[in-house]
C-alpha cells in the first residue's frame, strides 16, 4: 500500500495501519467505538524528522501514544527497528523511544527536584553504577540542553515554561534514546520560546542522530522542522509529502485550505492569497460520516467520496494523498 | 566594560537635559547587599513551604503546643509522681484507708500526721478517687490509654486506606468498581454495633492473658482496634482513591510510565507524594474521631479492662458521685476536650497549610 522512501537503511519506525479505538458509553449497556485513530500509516527513518499536523481532535496525539504503548492499540502493528512492538518487546525498547510533553506544568512532578526528574528514566534503567555517575550523567543532560548545572537540586515551580521544557526534554534524552515523539513540544511555549527549543531540537539532532515524531498544529513550526510532514484529519492521514513539497505543492483540499489559513510574515503577499475557508464543523468522531471523512466539508466532493473511502496513493516523488478527485 | 572601571568623579558633568543616568546619585552595593540577593533566591521545597505557612497559623501552633505539653506529660508524670494508678495511697508503709474522695490539693488524716512527723508527701494535684488512689496519676494514665488508642487506631485506618484507595484508584476501571462497592457495603455496617457485638464474640475467641502487653488493655481494646481495621478505613480509602484518580490524569505520570517505571513506582514516587498532605491531614483528623469512639465505649463499659483507666471510664466512674464531686468528670472530660479541640485544629491549620487548591 504505501511506499518507501528510498533511503539506503530500513526505516527506524514503521507504523502500519494503527487504529486505535476508544469504547464510550453512549447509553446504559451500549458502547460505541471513538475512533480516535482508524488506519494511520507511515514510516520514519533514523535521524528524521516528521511532521504530524491537524486540528483539534484528530488523533495526533493518540498516534504518539499508541506508538509507545501508552494505550493498547485496537489494531495494525507498530515495528521498532524491524521487531515488533508489543506489550512484551515494549520493556526494552522504553529505553529507545522516549517521548516529550505537550504542558511543561504538568509533565513535571511538582515534588522531585529537576536531578530526580531527569535521573528516574536512568533509575527504571538501571544506567549507572553508583551515585557520582548518575550525577555526572544528569549533569551532562542538564548542559546539553542548556540549563545551569547548579539548579539540579531545585523544584520544577522554580523554572519558566522554557526551562521546564528543556527539563522534560533532558529527561527524554536520559536514556539516550533513537526515536522520540515530541507531543506539541513547543505549543505551550510563547514565541521566542518556541524558535530556542525548536533550534534545540535540531541541534540535538545533528549531535545525537534522534527521529522525531513532531506532532502541532502550527505548520510554520512544523515545516522548519520537519524533513516530511503528514497532515491528519478525523484519525487518518490524509496526506504525506516533503515538508517543502507539502508546502509548496498541497494537494489534497484539507491541506490546501490548512495551509492558507498559515499566517505569512508578508503582508503583500500575504493580501495576494487567497484564503480556502472550510465550511461546517468537524463532524464528531462518534458519527463518522460514511466514505471520506472530509467530504461534509469539501468543495470538491462526489458521490464517489461518500461510498468508498480513499486510501493513500503515491504522486511522485513520495507525495502521498489520500483524495478521489485531486 | 571599560566604562565600568572609570572613577565616576572623572566623568564629564551631565548636561541638564540630558537623559542619561547620573552615576552619582547611585551607589555600589556592598558584599553583604550582594549576599542578600542569593538568599533570597533559595530553593523552597513543598513541605518547607507548607511548614513555614503553618508556623503563622497561630491556633495550629498553639494546638502543636497543647499536645506536645501533653505528650510530655504522659512520659514524665509517670516517673515524677510517687503513686501509681493502681495504687491505693500508703502512708509510711501503711494503707490509707481516709484518703478516699478527697479534693484537689487535700490531706488525708494520716498524711497529715505523717507531715507533721516531717515526712514529705507528694500533693493530689486532683485528689483521689473513691477507692483512694490518686487521681491526677489516673487521669495521666487515662490520657496515655486514650491518645495511644487514637494514634493505633489512626495509623491502622491510615495503612489500610492508603493501601486500599492508591490500588482502587490506581488500577481503576473495574477493580475500582468492584473494591468500591465493597467499600459501599462496609460503610453501610453500624460501627458502633460492631464493636459491641465483636468485642462480645473476641472475649471467647481472644486468649489475651498469655500475652502481657495484650492483657492490661483488654479484649476491649483489641476489639475496636480490629473494628477500626475492619470498618473505619472506608473514609481514608474513598479520599485517597479520588486524589489517585486526579493525580493520575498529571502527564507526569505518563512520562514515568514512557521512562519505563512499573506501577510500584509510580505508586510510590508520584502519586502518593503528592496526596501525602491530604492523607496526613485526614490521619490527623481521624485520631480524634477514634479517643472520641474509644471514650464513648469506655463510657459504657465496653472499653479497658479495670483497673487501667481511660478518659471515658474515669468520666464514666465520675458519674457516680457527680452531685458531690464534680471535679471528677471535670478533669477527664476537659482532657478529652483538649485532645480532640487540639488535634482538629491541628488537622485544620495542616490542610490550610498543606491544601494545593488553596495556594496562591
Amino acid at each position: 500500500m504505501s511506499k518507501e522512501i528510498i533511503t539506503n537503511n530500513a526505516p527506524l519506525l514503521e507504523v502500519k495501519d494503527l487504529k486505535q479505538y476508544f469504547p464510550i458509553k453512549t447509553g446504559l449497556f451500549q458502547k460505541t467505538p471513538l475512533k480516535a485513530v482508524d488506519g494511520v500509516s507511515f514510516s520514519i527513518n533514523p535521524g528524521e524528522t516528521l511532521g504530524l499536523v491537524g486540528e483539534s481532535g484528530c488523533g495526533k496525539t493518540t498516534v504518539g501514544r499508541s506508538i509507545l504503548r501508552l494505550y493498547n492499540p485496537t489494531g495494525g502493528e507498530v515495528f521498532f527497528k524491524g521487531e515488533k512492538v508489543d506489550a512484551k518487546s515494549i520493556g526494552h525498547m522504553r529505553k529507545e523511544m522516549q517521548m516529550v510533553f505537550q504542558d511543561p506544568y504538568s509533565s513535571l512532578n511538582p515534588r522531585m527536584t529537576v536531578e530526580d526528574i531527569i535521573g528516574e528514566p536512568l533509575d527504571v534503567h538501571k544506567l549507572y553504577q553508583n551515585k557520582k555517575e548518575r550525577r555526572e550523567k544528569i549533569l551532562d543532560l542538564m548542559e546539553l540542553v542548556g540549563l545551569n548545572a547548579e539548579h539540579a537540586t531545585r523544584y520544577a515551580h522554580e523554572f519558566s515554561g522554557g526551562q521546564r521544557q528543556r527539563i522534560g526534554i533532558a529527561r527524554a534524552l536520559a536514556t539516550n534514546p533513537k526515536f522520540i515523539v515530541c507531543d506539541e513540544a513547543v505549543s505551550a511555549l510563547d514565541v521566542s520560546i518556541q524558535a530556542q527549543v525548536v533550534n534545540m531540537f535540531e541541534e540535538l539532532q545533528e549531535k545525537l542522530g534522534v527521529a522525531y515524531l513532531f506532532i502541532a498544529h502550527d505548520l510554520l513550526v512544523v515545516h522548519h522542522i520537519s524533513d516530511r510532514i503528514a497532515v491528519m484529519y478525523l484519525g487518518r492521514v490524509v496526506e504525506i509529502a516533503d515538508a517543502d513539497e507539502l508546502n509548496n505543492n498541497p494537494v489534497h483540499p484539507y491541506t490546501q485550505s490548512l495551509l492558507s489559513a498559515v499566517p505569512y510574515p508578508d503582508p503583500i503577499k500575504a493580501k495576494q492569497r487567497q484564503r480556502i475557508v472550510l465550511e461546517g464543523d468537524v463532524p464528531s468522531p462518534l458519527h463518522m460520516p460514511e466514505g471520506c471523512a472530509f467530504r461534509t466539508r469539501c468543495r470538491y466532493a462526489t458521490e464517489r467520496c461518500a461510498k468508498e473511502c480513499p486510501s493513500l496513493t503515491d504522486r511522485g516523488n513520495g507525495h502521498q494523498v489520500a483524495c478521489w478527485n485531486k | 566594560m571599560d566604562n565600568m572601571n572609570k572613577d565616576i568623579n572623572s566623568m564629564p558633568k551631565k548636561s541638564l537635559f540630558s537623559m542619561q543616568i547620573d552615576l552619582k546619585k547611585f551607589e555600589k552595593a556592598t558584599d553583604e547587599e550582594k549576599k542578600q540577593q542569593d538568599v533570597m533566591s533559595e530553593s523552597v521545597s513543598f513541605f518547607k513551604d507548607g511548614m513555614r505557612k503553618l508556623s503563622r497559623n497561630p491556633l495550629a501552633m498553639g494546638s502543636l503546643v497543647v499536645l506536645i505539653l501533653i505528650i510530655a506529660a504522659i512520659f514524665i508524670v509517670p516517673h515524677v509522681v510517687p503513686y501509681s494508678y493502681s495504687q491505693i495511697i500508703t502512708v509510711n508503709g501503711k494503707r490509707d484507708k481516709s484518703a478516699a474522695n478527697m479534693a484537689p490539693f487535700e490531706y488525708s488524716d494520716l498524711e497529715q500526721e505523717y507531715m507533721a512527723e516531717g515526712g514529705k508527701v507528694f500533693p493530689h494535684i486532683m485528689g483521689t478517687d473513691e477507692m483512694g488512689r490518686d487521681y491526677f496519676v489516673r487521669v495521666v494514665y487515662g490520657t496515655r490509654v486514650s491518645l495511644s488508642v487514637g494514634f493505633f487506631a489512626a495509623m491502622i485506618v491510615l495503612i489500610i486506606g492508603v493501601l486500599y484507595g492508591s490500588i482502587s484508584g490506581y488500577f481503576g476501571g473495574k477493580v475500582d468498581l468492584v473494591m468500591m462497592r465493597i467499600v459501599d457495603i462496609i460503610y453501610s455496617l453500624p460501627d458502633m454495633l460492631m464493636v459491641v457485638l465483636l468485642s462480645v464474640v473476641l472475649r471467647e475467641i481472644l486468649n489475651v492473658d498469655s500475652i502481657p502487653m495484650l492483657q492490661k488493655i483488654g479484649t476491649n481494646m483489641i476489639s475496636l482496634f480490629i473494628v477500626f481495621g475492619l470498618l473505619y478505613w472506608t473514609g481514608m480509602a474513598r479520599l485517597v482513591r479520588g486524589q489517585i484518580l486526579t493525580i493520575k490524569q498529571n502527564e507526569y505520570v505518563l512520562a514515568a510510565k514512557v521512562s519505563g517505571a512499573k506501577s510500584g513506582r509510580i505508586i510510590r514516587k508520584h502519586i502518593l507524594p503528592n496526596c501525602v498532605s491530604v492523607i496526613i491531614i485526614s490521619a490527623a483528623l481521624q485520631i480524634p474521631s477514634a479517643i472520641f469512639t474509644e471514650s464513648f465505649l469506655s463510657f459504657i463499659g465496653m472499653g479497658v479492662q479495670a483497673p487501667m483507666p481511660s478518659l471515658g471510664s474515669l468520666a464514666n466512674a465520675a458519674r457516680a458521685g457527680i452531685s458531690v464531686y464534680p471535679y471528677k468528670l471535670v478533669f477527664p472530660a476537659v482532657m478529652i476536650c483538649l485532645i480532640t479541640l487540639a488535634f482538629n485544629l491541628l488537622g485544620d491549620g495542616l490542610r490550610d497549610a498543606f491544601d494545593p487548591k488553596l495556594r496562591r
